[in-house]
């Protein structure tokens, strides 16, 4: 909201610099988002009149004109079309500067010398957007006679500052001047000014024009009319075009400007219709039928539906209540009588029409922001008075008002104890109410507590929290002084679950693997791309109604289209290698559509490219789940994941549970990504891994005794896996094995075709004793004897 | 004549000892003067020749001469070790500029490094961290929290829904009403996460970004109090010479409310460009004192107790500490961007 600082000192003294304005506004509640300057910099213009004008003899476009500005009287070659004798203008001296750092100096056009230029409001530094169409192709002309030779500053008022405000949606009462010189008169403890509102020459009588009102009163709280006649349709007094262009607005026309600016000054939206052009002399406000069209103001024609309400004379609807008028029945240049409506809709049907008819107007974002109805009322009364002011008009006698649920003061009983004990601070009861009594809340103490009446402009005072609210943002929230919070000492905590999860990311961290994080939510095309099988779990994903389309349109029941994606995108950004990992939520719904909220479950996904292999990410999760206290879990073959590769894959079983999948990437999922490379994953499910951690570390003495190592080499068939050989060697361990170690796979050569040899370093150990080769011989011919049984093992020498 | 040979074999032993080059020959060279079948040992056999005075004469110049060949040999060793250790050295030296780039410490994400800091922060002021869910209610995310039923942040346009009554959590501030629901006060809890609203990617909005939220229910919890943690708060995680503002404001869970502006980053509350000359950093977090409606709504007596809470957005605070323009770069994983951090 734009506050133009000279129309706030209308209704309350300012003497204070604007940035002192600035800056004790915000502290008291009302932010300011910045400070603008109506000093556009202009030098040396000033007001000159046109006493002579002809055409230039060697330029058809071009006209002569002589310019008295007060002292002198000079030459200034123009283009403008728009100007004729007898004009005052603003003249821009040789040696002006205009905004934008445009320097004026004497000029020869075609042989004609030229003392300066005649300025537009755009070349004076306004905005197009405000500036009124009928000013935009050619010269400002001024409404009337100003002293010759004064600068246009003066006039035009191009001094002082603007200040932008962030009005919070509790305040719509803020939305105006009158709302932000309240809040100026109780920021600085200072008097209010309001303007007396009084109509002094009525004619006629609004019966004779207007024969009733209907009024739907579930959409409309009320509604009140005045009438205007003998209206003469022009330009408004510059007075009132600068104050609107200051606000923002463009000026209009007279009528639809007085309206505009009582709706800047006091936050109600008025709208004013041709009254000759009504059929009939009933207004109706009322549901519209479905299907029922209208053309608004702009031109484009709307179909309505029976949740809009609009605004209908005995044929048809003439407004859409609270959103914008029709055309039928707009205010034209020939219009010489209005019916003023300034009435109160139900905010929410606004909201809704404005949203449906996806048509935001100022008049529709104030409706949904809420209005007070009483309002209405004093709203158009200063329409009229202004009307009569400027001569735009005459007012007719008498009004019609329907308003039924009258909104009436309410009182809020307010306990000072209460207030010092949440805001913290030590203030009087007296100084709560002088608080409360800047702000136009009338008090009286009631014993130990006080009542408190609220302006029914105010709606957001319903309860006695929000009085507290208003005594600590005049005394200031910075002047409340800062106290540490008292009482019982505790520590602060972290969940089983978030401590393995930090531990996690240590240790893969630690492995070189980066974090990354990314959207829960993904495109249903992703199980195509990673080749889920129709049937699967994996698409049981739940949908968003109302996604930023596709790609993100449902919530993952699964990591890894996220994890090739990102790996993808490095792929293709030229990164030689990834290694990365990402702990996140999937989300199991438990029956489609959900009827309550899904399961979400953590997953930890691990994907990588680059000079690695499977052993790589094996080495990781083994790395991760001894550090995590993991044990007794397999590797089993996996072959009919879609996903992965069927013979570089691996799913991790624990106690009988799948508990992830480790393994290579398909190569149809890896060019679905756009890549040339093998990639390797792991997707495991980080819930388990929490259950199934153990983070406790029990000491275990150090060996005091010599181990001894065995080696043992021996042929198997190629599909022998190396984990089924080892579990042999435990098997018969008598726990005296310490350790099991692969050193050596080797097929061709001198292994027959289809077998392999594979060797292990085996050493035994005992904690009470020194072991003797006769026992470890025993067990060591046990696993021999085991696996030539088992595997058809042939020992090497 | 035997001294003259013994002398003599000296002369030869020494010089010889002299000129060696390695520590083969300086064994031969023992072996050949004062080994077994060494010279001097050769000469020693013929002092039967001798007469008896000559005797001890010759054999104490012997064993003269034989403890300075051995004394010359052992200097000899010596240096000639000395030297091959100097020689090895001299070759073993390597070009120390030369980089290897075998070993790697992974990167965590600036954003959950962000959210990491912050909890351990809060943890060490006493404040336990939970987590809550990102699909939630319309009941936990906005009508608990004294959400207008009007408010446009509930439109289809503000926020994601799953169905009617169900949706992606658009702030973490529903933690506090599953907190308060499920603790009895004293509360003290921070809760950060993954948030979501109805925005299109750009330089500075994404559809998910993050939030922390504090919350602290108890007796006489005041405003005071909320104003005190978060100073404390500002001053560990930007540094002490930080000041906070607290500027009142409006949201439908609190009341009072306030958003909080911190002494600009760039210019510490001087004024600069980037602050527009305030001096300040705007809206930080919003904070105010839980709204009694909130506390009745998770059957909180609020006449008996009161509380503060407290929200910011973690996405902007990572990317104001690295100095990162661009909210797409949290969420592309391009490695070498991570790898920054």
């Amino acid at each position: 909201m734009l506050l133009p600082v000279k129309w706030l000192g209308e209704y309350v003294n300012i003497d204070e610099d604007s940035k002192v304005l600035a800056d004790n506004l915000t502290l008291s509640g009302s932010h300011v988002e910045s400070i603008i300057s109506l000093d556009k910099g202009i030098e040396n213009v000033v007001v000159g009149k046109i006493i002579k004008l002809e055409k230039h003899k060697d330029a058809d476009k071009l006209f002569i004109t002589m310019v008295d500005i007060g002292e002198e009287t000079i030459q200034i070659v123009t283009g403008a079309t728009n100007l004729k004798e007898g004009d005052y203008v603003p003249v821009a001296l040789v040696g002006a500067k205009l905004p934008n750092d445009i320097y004026i100096e004497k000029t020869n056009f075609r042989g004609v010398d030229s003392y300066g230029m005649l300025c537009s409001l755009k070349e004076l530094g306004y905005e197009d957007n405000i500036i009124p169409k009928y000013q935009r192709d050619g010269i400002f002309v001024f409404d009337k006679e100003y002293p010759l030779g004064t600068t246009v500053d003066k006039v035009l008022g191009l001094y002082g500052e603007i200040i932008e405000f962030e009005i919070t949606p509790n305040r719509p009462d803020c939305l105006s001047i009158v709302g932000m010189a309240r809040e100026t008169a109780a920021t600085f403890n200072k008097k209010l000014k309001f303007p007396e509102i009084k109509v002094t020459n009525e004619v006629e009588d609004i019966k004779d024009y207007v024969e009733s009102i209907e009024m739907d009163k579930e959409l409309c709280n009320r509604y009140y009319t005045r009438v205007i006649k003998d209206i003469n349709i022009k330009e408004s007094p510059l007075w009132l075009q600068i104050r609107l262009m200051e606000a923002g607005v463009r000026p209009i026309s007279n009528i639809v400007d007085i309206t505009n600016y009582v709706m800047l000054e006091f936050g109600q939206p008025l709208h004013a219709f041709d009254l000759d052009k009504l059929k009939g002399r009933k207004i109706i406000v009322r549901r519209a039928k479905d299907e029922e069209k209208i053309k608004t103001i702009d031109d484009i024609e709307r179909k309505l539906s029976s949740s809009n309400l609009v605004i209908g004379d005995e044929e048809g609807p003439i407004a859409i209540a609270g959103v914008m008028g029709g055309m039928d029945t707009e205010v034209t240049e020939e219009t010489t009588t209005v019916l003023l409506e300034s009435a109160n809709f139900n905010s929410k049907s606004v909201r809704l029409t404005a949203k449906g008819l996806n048509l935001r107007t100022e008049a529709s974002s104030r409706f949904e922001k809420g209005i007070d109805p009483n309002l209405c009322e004093i709203a158009a009364e200063r329409v009229c008075q202004l009307v009569e002011e400027t001569g735009a008009g005459k007012v007719v006698k008498g009004k019609i008002d329907v308003y039924e649920n009258i909104r009436e003061e309410e009182t809020i009983k307010l306990r000072p104890e209460k207030v010092n004990n949440l805001l913290g601070t030590d203030l009087t009861t007296d100084e709560m109410i002088d608080y409360l009594e800047r702000l136009e809340l009338k008090t009286s103490l009631e014993g130990d507590s006080v009542d408190v009446t609220i302006p029914t402009y105010r709606l957001d005072l319903s309860m006695e929290v929000d009085l507290i609210e208003e005594i600590g943002r005049l005394y200031g929230f910075h002047n409340i002084p800062i106290k540490p919070l008292v009482g019982v000492l505790t520590r602060g905590e972290k969940s089983y679950q978030r401590i393995v999860e930090d531990r996690a990311r240590t240790v893969l961290q630690g492995m070189g693997i980066n974090e990354v994080m990314t959207y829960s939510f993904i495109s249903p095309k992703a199980y195509d791309k990673i080749k889920v099988e129709v049937n699967s779990q994996l698409r049981d994903y739940i949908k968003l109604i109302n996604p930023l389309g596709e790609d993100y349109s449902v919530m993952r029941t699964t990591l890894m289209p996220n994890m090739l994606d990102l790996l993808s995108r490095n792929y293709n950004h030229g990164v030689t290698e990834c290694f990365t990992y990402e702990i996140g939520n999937i989300f199991i719904p438990k029956e489609l559509p959900i009827k309550e909220l899904p399961m979400e479950k953590k997953m930890l996904s691990i994907g990588m490219y680059g000079d690695l292999d499977f052993y790589d990410i094996k080495e990781v999760v083994q790395i991760l789940f001894e550090r995590l206290g993991i044990k007794g879990y397999e590797y089993v073959p996996e072959k009919n994941n879609p996903t992965y590769h069927p013979n570089r894959t691996a799913n991790i079983n624990h106690k009988g549970k799948n508990i992830g999948t480790i393994g290579e990437i398909h190569v149809d999922v890896v060019e679905n990504y756009d890549m040339e490379t093998k990639v390797y994953m792991a997707h495991l499910d980080f819930d388990e891994i929490t259950r199934e951690s153990n983070l406790e570390r029990k000491y275990k003495p150090l060996p005091k005794y010599p181990g001894i190592t065995r080696d043992i080499a021996i042929v198997v068939d190629r599909d022998v896996l190396v984990g089924d050989l080892e579990k042999i060697m435990w098997k018969h361990s008598e726990g005296l094995i310490e350790k099991v170690e692969l050193f050596d796979i080797y097929t061709g050569g001198q292994i027959l075709e289809g077998k392999k040899s594979v060797a292990f370093s085996i050493t035994y150990r005992s904690y009470e004793r020194t072991l003797k080769d006769e026992e470890v011989n025993i067990i060591h011919q046990k696993i021999v004897e085991d696996l030539e049984k088992k595997f058809n093992a042939k020992l090497r020498d | 004549m035997m001294k003259d040979k013994l002398k003599k074999i000296k002369e030869e032993a020494i010089s010889n000892i002299n000129s060696l080059d390695s520590l083969d020959n300086l064994e031969r060279i023992r072996v050949k003067y004062v080994g077994k079948k060494g010279e001097l040992t050769s000469v020693l056999r013929g002092m039967g020749k001798l007469s008896k005075e000559e005797r001890p004469i010759v054999g104490q110049l012997a064993n003269d001469i034989r403890q300075e060949i051995e004394e010359e040999l052992s200097i000899a060793k010596d240096k000639l070790k000395e030297k091959i250790k100097e020689e090895k050295i001299e070759k073993e030296k390597i070009d120390i500029t030369i980089t290897k780039k075998t070993r790697k410490l992974g990167h965590r994400h600036p954003l959950l490094a962000t959210i990491e800091e912050l909890e351990n922060l809060f943890i060490s002021m006493g404040f336990s961290v939970i987590d809550g869910p990102e699909i939630e209610t319309v009941e936990y995310n906005f009508d608990a929290l004294n959400s207008p039923e009007n408010h446009p942040s509930r439109d289809l346009s503000d926020t994601f829904y799953i169905t009617e009554d169900i949706l992606l959590r658009t702030h973490t501030s529903p933690v506090q009403i599953r907190a308060m629901k499920q603790m009895k006060p004293p509360i003290k809890i921070v809760s950060a996460g993954r948030t979501f609203r109805f925005d299109d990617v750009d330089d500075t909005h994404s559809p998910m970004f993050h939030q922390l939220e504090g919350l602290v229910i108890d007796e006489n919890v005041t405003m005071a109090n909320l104003m005190h943690t978060i100073d404390v708060f500002i001053k560990e995680l930007f540094g002490k010479d930080m000041e906070t503002r607290f500027r009142p404001h409006h949201f439908p869970f609190t009341e009072p409310s306030a958003e909080v502006d911190v002494s600009c980053f760039e210019c510490k509350g001087k004024g600069c460009p980037i602050c527009n000359g305030t001096g300040w950093s705007m809206e930080l977090l919003g904070c105010g004192m839980v709204h009694p409606k909130v506390l009745e709504n998770c059957g909180i007596d609020s006449e008996k107790y009161s509380g503060f809470a407290f929200g910011m957005g973690i996405d902007r605070i990572t990317m104001v500490k690295h100095g990162i323009d661009n909210i797409r770069l949290l969420f592309e994983n391009d490695n070498r961007f991570l790898e920054q951090f």
